[in-house]
């Protein structure tokens, strides 16, 4: 595959590998949070962990929309779906995250809601083309990458003139999470996370560009290095960022220089400026309320906003307390450090977003890594043995 | 005089026709669409024998029995319909036994509304299908079901075949050491359904790989029967999930190497875009053989001299390991798990 194969290359990437061997001082340890569950998803399905010495670690950051859209969001697009006169669209992997008591929208599908998944935000402006009698809400997540595929289904309905067609915004911003960790009493006071440096999320990076993380690469004296999703790209991220620590630099560099700038993609960027506006504070589970980190619809667009078209209310609602996703999105534990991994909580039986989602930390953990641990147990029996 | 008139029938029009209730009710309509749709198209003397059953002759050796029903959406897609997958996978389910597979039972769940041009065609693959395969479909069944409270065709099939005597293929008859044989490219047949979805349609070059195994597992059993331990066709869940059941009914792991399973470039381009795993993507003309060492080597080459098993590669070998996993060595030189699907392989956001 054209551009594809080119960055799966397993002896540039020993010889990467050999290069960090080389270069990480032995006598220190190296912290890397993976911002992304795509670098997460990457690292664990090619094995990564492997490739990389003892001392230098990856933390699994908070970058999963699915992951930090809190239990009180879903359960109001639950409660959305089951009106009568409402379809909703929504992208695949929100379908199984658990809501309050076991509750999700596949379950709320087979209760007869009618909830429909879609690939892109036009399809479900052609379903409110098709089905003028309903009201169809787009149930919008993510990070900076996929808000511009949001604010044009807005203006295909603004163009269309559809009545019938909203969205039910859940659009977060990935600088304003990198903060709020840096800033968590976890890592700045408490000490309990160390981290390094960062590897940025390139696809986000190509809507925003690299300029917004020189501020606390300056601020908080952190690397971080804009990567790409491929194998190659991440090991090579991994090298810059090594490379970096030993100098004492901090600074933000550009690993995906095929397709990200510093300044991003300007004009996505104003049809985005021109439908949302920031919200003054929006939850993420695991990290609580992270003021500026989200994104609205702004007023003169208030019929597109499903939470205002519908009088929507979020209910307050929490994670199974014995759920360790919390700190495992901030990177204080590792997924196998919750009592609920591998027993109650799997890919099959989810308790937390961190296993629902595909690329949360502990689905890709259990999906791609789960061996290592029975590696380890195994060596420490014979040990003691 | 004497004459009896003969009742006024109205022609079956298969061009324009729709399916309605009473093609289902048990009356005049309802045997006028099986003469003139199934009948025709699977012609046989059991069939012609008009009973609600087909009794035959069967060899000496044991019995295998199987059923299977298929709800594929959308019916058509390039390289077959859902006729044509009915016969070859019940056919490939007795055939993975080792058995030669004799005769096959269709059963029909058909929505009101449905076009008869449409069921026609389904039959007639199915009636190639089978012919091709010299397995026919020797009894069958017909319902009608109100529109909405079916997905246009669901069709259940039955198929009997006899297992040689001296071969006893069992699933739990994997040993560490085994080698692990896949009979050709993986993940086309879901890649070719999913290409022809609604809301997700996408031009690629790939069709489904359907195909009656039937042929290609008697070379395999000519040419190594005793050292062959098991076969699976790797449908729904893939090539991941078949090597799971495998390793937990054989209380074995296994260790495959990413870079010699067979596939594509396009089906890994597919996957790719759509976030899919290709491990996890049906094939419906692919089998996965578990063969001891002495034999793996026999037994692929044989699989090589056979059209459906030309690009057959040793994958990996079976390996003791108390957890039953499948782990892979990933083109990249780290190490991974290759899990069961979770639900619906759904795509990702991003």
């Amino acid at each position: 595959m054209k551009y594809i194969d080119e960055y799966r290359d397993g002896r540039l990437a020993k010889d990467i590998a050999r290069q960090i061997t080389a270069l990480a001082d032995p006598d220190r340890s190296y912290h890397f949070m993976e911002f992304c569950g795509g670098h997460t998803h990457a690292i664990s399905r090619y094995g990564l962990e492997d490739l990389l010495p003892a001392n230098v670690r990856m933390i699994h950051g908070p970058g999963c929309p699915v992951c930090v859209l809190p239990i009180g969001r879903i359960d109001a697009a639950i409660s959305l779906a089951m009106r009568p006169e409402i379809t909703l669209c929504t992208y695949g992997d929100l379908m199984r995250v658990p809501g309050s008591e076991g509750s999700s929208l596949l379950k709320a599908k087979a209760a007869g809601a009618d909830i429909r998944m879609v690939y892109s935000t036009l399809d479900a402006i052609r379903i409110a083309e098709q089905e003028p009698q309903r009201e169809v809400v787009f149930f919008a997540i993510g990070f900076e990458t996929t808000t511009p595929p949001t604010a044009m289904a807005i203006k295909m309905a603004i163009a269309r003139d559809l009545p019938n067609f909203s969205v039910f915004c859940n659009h977060v911003l990935t600088p304003a999470a990198i903060q709020n960790i840096l800033e968590s009493p976890d890592v700045r006071k408490l000490g309990t996370v160390k981290i390094d440096g960062f590897i940025g999320p390139a696809h986000v990076s190509t809507v925003i560009g690299t300029e917004p993380y020189e501020f606390f690469a300056e601020e908080f004296r952190k690397p971080v290095v804009v990567a790409g999703f491929e194998p190659l790209d991440v090991i090579q991220a991994i090298l810059m960022l090594v490379k970096q620590v030993n100098d004492g630099r901090h600074e933000v560099e550009n690993q995906y220089i095929r397709a990200v700038t510093i300044f991003g993609n300007e004009k996505a960027q104003a049809e985005v400026a021109t439908y949302f506006e920031l919200k003054e504070s929006f939850e993420w589970r695991g990290l609580g309320q992270v003021p500026y980190s989200a994104l609205r619809l702004r007023a003169q667009y208030a019929r597109f906003d499903a939470e205002k078209r519908f009088d929507l209310e979020t209910p307050a609602a929490s994670d199974n307390p014995a759920c360790e996703c919390g700190a495992i999105l901030r990177g204080v534990k590792r997924p196998a450090d919750c009592k609920l991994f591998g027993t109650v909580c799997t890919p099959d039986t989810p308790m937390g977003s961190c296993m629902v989602s595909s690329e949360g930390a502990c689905a890709a953990h259990w999906t791609y890594g789960r061996f290592r641990e029975k590696a380890k147990e195994a060596n420490a029996g014979r040990a003691v043995a | 005089m004497n004459m009896v008139l003969k009742a006024y029938r109205r022609k079956l029009d298969i061009r324009n026709g729709l399916v309605d209730l009473s093609h289902g009710a048990g009356g005049r309509a309802m045997g006028q669409l099986i003469e003139g749709i199934f009948h025709k198209a699977f012609d046989n003397d059991w069939l012609r024998a008009g009973n609600d059953q087909s009794a035959f002759q069967v060899p000496a050796g044991r019995m295998v029995m199987t059923t299977d029903g298929y709800v594929v959406s959308p019916l058509f897609f390039p390289g077959g319909n859902i006729g044509s997958l009915a016969v070859h996978g019940t056919i490939n389910d007795v055939a993975m036994a080792g058995a030669t597979p004799l005769y096959l039972s269709a059963s029909f769940i058909i929505e009101e509304g449905f076009p008869l041009a449409d069921l026609a065609r389904i039959a007639e693959t199915m009636g190639e299908a089978s012919r091709e395969a010299g397995v026919p479909i020797v009894t069958g069944d017909t319902k009608v079901v109100e529109r909405g409270k079916a997905d246009g065709v669901f069709i259940s099939t039955a198929g009997v075949g006899v297992v040689p005597p001296g071969l006893d293929l069992r699933s739990d008859a994997a040993r560490p050491g085994d080698a692990v044989i896949v009979s050709g490219s993986i993940g086309e047949h879901g890649v070719a359904v999913m290409s022809k979805r609604e809301n997700l349609e996408f031009e690629v070059d790939i069709v489904s790989d359907t195909a009656a195994l039937h042929g290609l597992t008697a070379a395999m059993v000519g040419a190594g029967g005793a050292h062959l331990r098991l076969m699976r066709d790797p449908t729904r869940g893939g090539l991941a999930a078949t090597l799971n059941e495998i390793a937990n009914q054989s209380k074995v792991g296994f260790r495959i190497d990413e870079d010699g399973i067979p596939m594509r470039p396009e089906v890994a381009a597919a996957c790719e875009f759509l976030g899919l795993d290709p491990l996890n993507v049906a094939n419906e003309g692919k089998l996965v053989a578990v063969v001891a060492p002495e034999g793996a080597e026999a037994i692929l080459a044989a699989m090589r001299n056979h059209p459906l098993g030309r690009d057959a590669a040793i994958i990996g070998h079976a390996v003791s390991d108390e957890h039953c996993f499948v782990q892979m060595e990933t083109s990249f030189g780290g190490g991974r798990i290759v899990d069961w699907l979770s639900g619906e392989q759904l795509p990702r956001i991003c």
